[in-house]
């Protein structure tokens, strides 16, 4: 289990990577490498490039913008999960990212590099859909924002296109009285998850997203159910949302919503 | 020679003495395989069959690489691995070092790839072009057994290695016609990787000076790797030194002859150039799954208040491709026909096994070899029994267990139980896991929906079996006495050298321990030596949780003879008679005086003037072999109490409380004991709850890395509160018991019962390992399916 050979550069800005990624063919970015490394050892990833972008601090930052805040694609799960920056998320980004793999994974797996990778059972995606985050991608031709859902295109696949650096993430702020709920199955500590539900409901914005998660495509948003949803309407709108779920899946995804809704609704 | 010893201080048999070996191991001073360096070392990647079963048209090198790889016909002289059991109708199959024909599972060695580095060698195994024809694969060993089966041994005309029949169906026929209860039912065990921290490895060389290649793995079994071996190389058994050195988890698997042991010794013999191959993890997970995999079809005969009549068993035993060399491909089977009665009296017993052939890895004995699996069979039977006749389990399982008065005994399967209270152990266990509170608990319900259960399972480990035992399982290689050196050294310090093998359980350790208990010797200036044929006596190695019975007990033998030796020069030193001498804190005290054990050493190393004219030229080392006089096994044994609560929404299981009564006999060091316990029972609860080698209907293994092989870590595997036992067996040194395996071969049995008195009143029974989460849930919305429909 050793990589194939590639090159490797550590650009110290955003210019210089989408530059290196520019003169190669099959570069690929590596962020934290908690996904992308265990690829390259199996070889099931053999690009000819890696481009670290480990070294460029300005996709470490996290700032304020206006109504939203945003987050360096650089961020690692670890930092969040530590608080070591303010947020008006009402708890939720530090209790997902201390839910993310094992703290060594977190210690250097990165928000960005999970989003990028669109693993369908990451925690990010889901959460992220959930808090309505946008994304910004860094390219060529300059950096251009989009909805997360509008990313996250499938499993393993996101709009990001050749040459482009996923660089930020904007979230809304919530407001105060805002609730929220995180709820994922998994078989042990620390693996990924067989169903995800995440839900935020942001009254005073008039937000109620409801998320159900690793699935084999991207999260989706479960749109027509109340925050006072039966069990039984749970169980149909997962079944509508998602009708090839087998049997045990479609209960696992509707206890898992069901369970995060119970969070976010119970006080 | 009437002499006392050190009995019951603070270093001999008893004592909690730290592991010697763990100052090396915590400070990552510990040398495994790969941490050895050598001028000049290439390494070597194996291309693996990526199909389950096919025929093979070509291996075709990459240009320029063709003296760097190495296909079946390359491997001039190498014979076949051939382990051939001698039980009749045995099947042999030849298994080539490098796939030769066919490729017969996923994952072998058809290819081996040399290069300076490990990644150019895979960069060379990713350019070899391998053409195979597809041939049907064999996967789903009922299937395997159909006559239209494809044919994984065309030569056999069927899939199967051997068919055993053994009982009385006679008494069988009689429990039948005259029982008002009866329990069928059907189980399945997963098959498993047994996942050793360190993976394989090997790597070899050519000593010019000893006129020797040297071979470092990680094994199990140093002395009985070289004589395989020599006979795969076709060289002497003198031109070979297998060295093991630090071994980082065994459990069985390196205790077996590795194809690329033979390959990676070819190539150094003909190259004359240092040489090693590395397993890592995804070659584990895919060319490793080779344990646990068996079937069951019972049938419990048994009166109107569960009292056993009778059981009638099929076994089928998943064993894959090859048979390996020793242990051959039905010595699991084997195992299981024997052990499935368990510690229960049982008036009749019939059982009728297979040892199937199918496209996987072949078979190798996991630690506990089969007792996981009938451990869980009989203990899963047990409780269903208790629910057809409305009582406890575990009374159903006091009234069956040979009570003590009858020890020794002789079960329905002739194995001889050599002593114990196993009735005392279960209500221990009862005891302790508080049976009437949980009962009250379940009663009144959990507030977040979960459900709790309780589960109990009772076994014997059969350890140390030797001789009589393994010639009677047709293995190509039988354990006979096993031998000890013990020497002074002439500063007064003790060389201890065994060729079984440390594979992390402690041996420099409790070794050193016996050792100490007769010679009055602090540990700590107790050298044990082991891991290399040129260092020690001949030893078949460690399994069969023999080594410190057999080990323990030669040490013991030698040290004894040595003890004697001592005391003579010592009564000459003080001027009075050997027999009013005593060992004890590094001297020998004498009626007037006493005497270093360093001034002893001295005297005949350095001072032989001063020795008495009747020495002992045999002097201050003795090799002495052990057997125990019936060796037909120490029998320990163990009761397990498992408290468990299910999520009905989920299918997961949390593990509340969790029992083990355990009696190992005389327990040379208790917290050795309670390491190798709790080890084996994190094991047995990967085999419960999570570990599964699952394969697809093309024989695709679906496991190959650890994101898919779900191994229990330090969230899954709770505080386990253990009692020993102690009833020491007459027939061993000091009543030592092997303890090795037992951990790992009730956790199965005791956690799914639990997890089924969880869920029986859902009408749910699980009777698959593991007890995954989907398995659960399945079977409770199956459950409810049911119950809507009637």
């Amino acid at each position: 289990m050793k990589p194939a050979a590639f090159d490797y550069v550590a650009p110290a800005t955003v210019t210089a990577a989408l530059e290196a990624l520019a003169r190669s063919e099959d570069g690929r970015v590596l962020a934290g490498g908690q996904s992308l490394t265990p690829m390259l050892n199996l070889r099931l990833a053999m690009p000819s490039l890696l481009v670290d972008l480990g070294g460029i601090d300005e996709l470490r930052r996290v700032a304020g913008d206006g109504e939203r805040q945003i987050i360096g694609a650089m961020v690692t799960h670890a930092a969040l999960e530590d608080g070591l920056h303010d947020f008006a998320d009402r708890g939720m980004l530090a209790s997902v990212a201390a839910g993310v793999a094992y703290r060594a994974v977190r210690n250097r797996g990165t928000i960005g590099g999970s989003l990028a990778h669109a693993d369908p059972a990451a925690d990010w995606p889901s959460a992220l859909l959930a808090l309505g985050a946008a994304v910004t991608v860094a390219g060529p031709g300059g950096a251009r924002e989009s909805g997360l859902g509008d990313f996250l295109l499938g499993a393993f696949t996101t709009a990001l296109q050749p040459g482009e650096i996923l660089s930020a993430i904007a979230l809304p702020k919530l407001s105060s009285s805002a609730r929220w709920g995180y709820y994922k199955i998994c078989r042990k500590a620390g693996e990924f998850p067989d169903a995800i539900g995440a839900v935020v409901i942001d009254p005073p914005r008039g937000v109620r997203r409801i998320v159900m998660g690793a699935l084999d495509g991207p999260p989706m948003l479960l749109a027509g159910l109340g925050a006072d949803a039966s069990p039984a309407e749970i169980a149909a709108a997962v079944a509508a949302a998602a009708p090839d779920l087998d049997p045990v899946d479609h209960r696992l995804h509707a206890v898992a919503v069901r369970r995060a809704l119970a969070q976010a609704t119970t006080p | 020679m009437p002499m006392s010893h050190d009995r019951g201080g603070k270093t001999g048999i008893g004592a909690r003495l730290r592991r010697k070996e763990d100052a090396r191991f915590l400070a990552g001073k510990g040398n495994y395989v790969s941490d050895i360096q050598m001028p000049g070392l290439q390494d070597v990647a194996f291309l693996r069959s990526p199909l389950a079963h096919g025929r093979i048209r070509g291996v075709v090198k990459p240009q320029g690489a063709e003296r760097s790889v190495f296909a079946a016909a390359d491997l001039a002289g190498v014979k076949p691995i051939q382990a051939i059991s001698g039980i009749p109708g045995f099947k042999p199959s030849d298994y080539p070092p490098l796939a030769a024909g066919k490729v017969r599972y996923v994952g072998e060695a058809v290819a081996m790839c040399l290069a300076h580095d490990r990644a150019a060698a895979e960069d060379l195994a990713q350019a070899v072009t391998l053409d195979l024809e597809e041939l049907p694969p064999v996967v789903d060993m009922h299937a395997a057994k159909r006559s239209d089966a494809a044919l994984l041994h065309e030569a056999w005309g069927d899939n199967l290695f051997l068919t055993t029949v053994t009982g009385d169906a006679a008494k069988i026929e009689a429990a039948k016609a005259s029982a008002p209860v009866v329990v069928k039912r059907e189980y399945r065990m997963a098959r498993q990787c047994m996942s050793p921290l360190e993976g394989k490895g090997v790597l070899a060389y050519w000593d010019d000076r000893h006129g020797q290649l040297v071979v470092v793995t990680s094994t199990q079994v140093p002395h009985i790797i070289r004589t395989g071996l020599a006979e795969c190389l076709g060289i002497e058994q003198r031109q070979l030194r297998i060295i093991a050195p630090d071994v980082g988890g065994g459990f069985g698997y390196k205790c077996v002859l590795q194809p690329e042991e033979v390959c990676v010794a070819w190539l150094a013999m003909t190259r004359r150039h240092p040489v090693r191959w590395i397993e890592d993890r995804r070659e584990h997970l895919v060319a490793g799954a080779n344990a646990r995999q068996h079937h069951y079809l019972v049938t419990a005969y048994a009166d109107a208040r569960g009292r056993l009549l009778g059981l009638d068993a099929e076994v089928t035993v998943d064993v894959g491709a090859y048979s390996v060399w020793p242990f051959t491909a039905c010595l699991e089977a084997a195992q299981a026909g024997g052990n499935l009665p368990g510690p229960y009296v049982l008036p009749a017993y019939r059982c009728k096994t297979y040892s199937v052939a199918t496209n996987k890895p072949p078979f190798v004995p996991y630690r506990g070899v089969a007792r996981p699996g009938v451990c869980f069979a009989m203990e899963l039977t047990i409780d269903a029994v208790a629910r057809a006749v409305g009582r406890e389990p575990h009374e159903i399982r006091a009234e069956n267990l040979v009570p003590a008065s009858a020890m020794p005994y002789n079960n329905v399967t002739n194995k001889h139980f050599d002593s114990g209270d196993y009735p005392k152990s279960l209500a221990m266990a009862v005891e302790r896991i508080d049976l009437p509170a949980i009962r009250a608990r379940q009663t009144r319900g959990e507030a977040d929906g979960r459900r709790i259960g309780v589960g109990f399972a009772t076994y014997t480990e059969q350890s140390a079996h030797g001789t009589k035992v393994f010639a009677q399982w047709g293995i190509p290689l039988v354990p006979g006495f096993e031998q000890a050196t013990v020497r002074l050294t002439p500063d007064g310090g003790l060389e201890v050298r065994v060729g079984t093998q440390s594979i992390g359980q402690g041996l420099e350790t409790t070794l050193a321990q016996v050792a100490s208990e007769m010679l009055g010797i602090d540990p700590a200036i107790i050298n044990v030596v082991h891991g290399d044929t040129a260092l020690t006596p001949y030893s078949t190695g460690a399994y069969a949780s023999r080594s410190m019975v057999m080990a323990g007990g030669a040490v013991s033998r030698a040290s004894g003879v040595l003890a004697q030796r001592i005391a003579r020069i010592a009564a000459h030193l003080m001027q009075c008679k050997p027999e009013e001498t005593r060992l004890a804190g590094g001297r020998v005290h004498g009626p007037q005086s006493d005497v270093a054990m360093a001034e002893i050493a001295k005297v005949w190393y350095l001072r032989p003037e001063q020795l008495p004219d009747d020495v002992d030229p045999g002097g201050l080392e003795a090799t002495v072999g052990f057997k125990p006089k019936v060796d037909t096994g120490a029998f320990s044994y163990a009761s397990h109490a498992a408290v468990v609560a299910v999520d009905p929404e989920t299918g997961l299981v949390e593990i509340l409380d969790y029992v083990i009564v355990d009696d190992c006999g005389t327990a040379v060091n208790p917290m050795i004991v309670e390491g190798q316990v709790y080890g084996g029972a994190a094991q047995g609860i990967g085999t419960a709850l999570y570990e599964e080698a699952a394969y697809d209907a093309a024989g695709q293994p679906l496991a190959s890395t650890l994101a898919d092989y779900l191994l229990p870590g330090t969230m899954e595997v709770p505080h386990l509160r253990m009692e020993h036992m102690e009833t020491p067996s007459p027939y061993t040194e000091h009543g030592i018991k092997g303890v090795g395996e037992g951990g790992a071969i009730a956790p199965p049995g005791a956690l799914v019962n639990a997890i089924n008195d969880a869920l029986a009143p859902l009408g749910v029974e699980i009777a698959d390992t593991p007890a995954s989460p989907r398995r659960i849930l399945a079977a409770i919305i199956a459950a409810e399916q049911k119950a809507a429909a009637e």
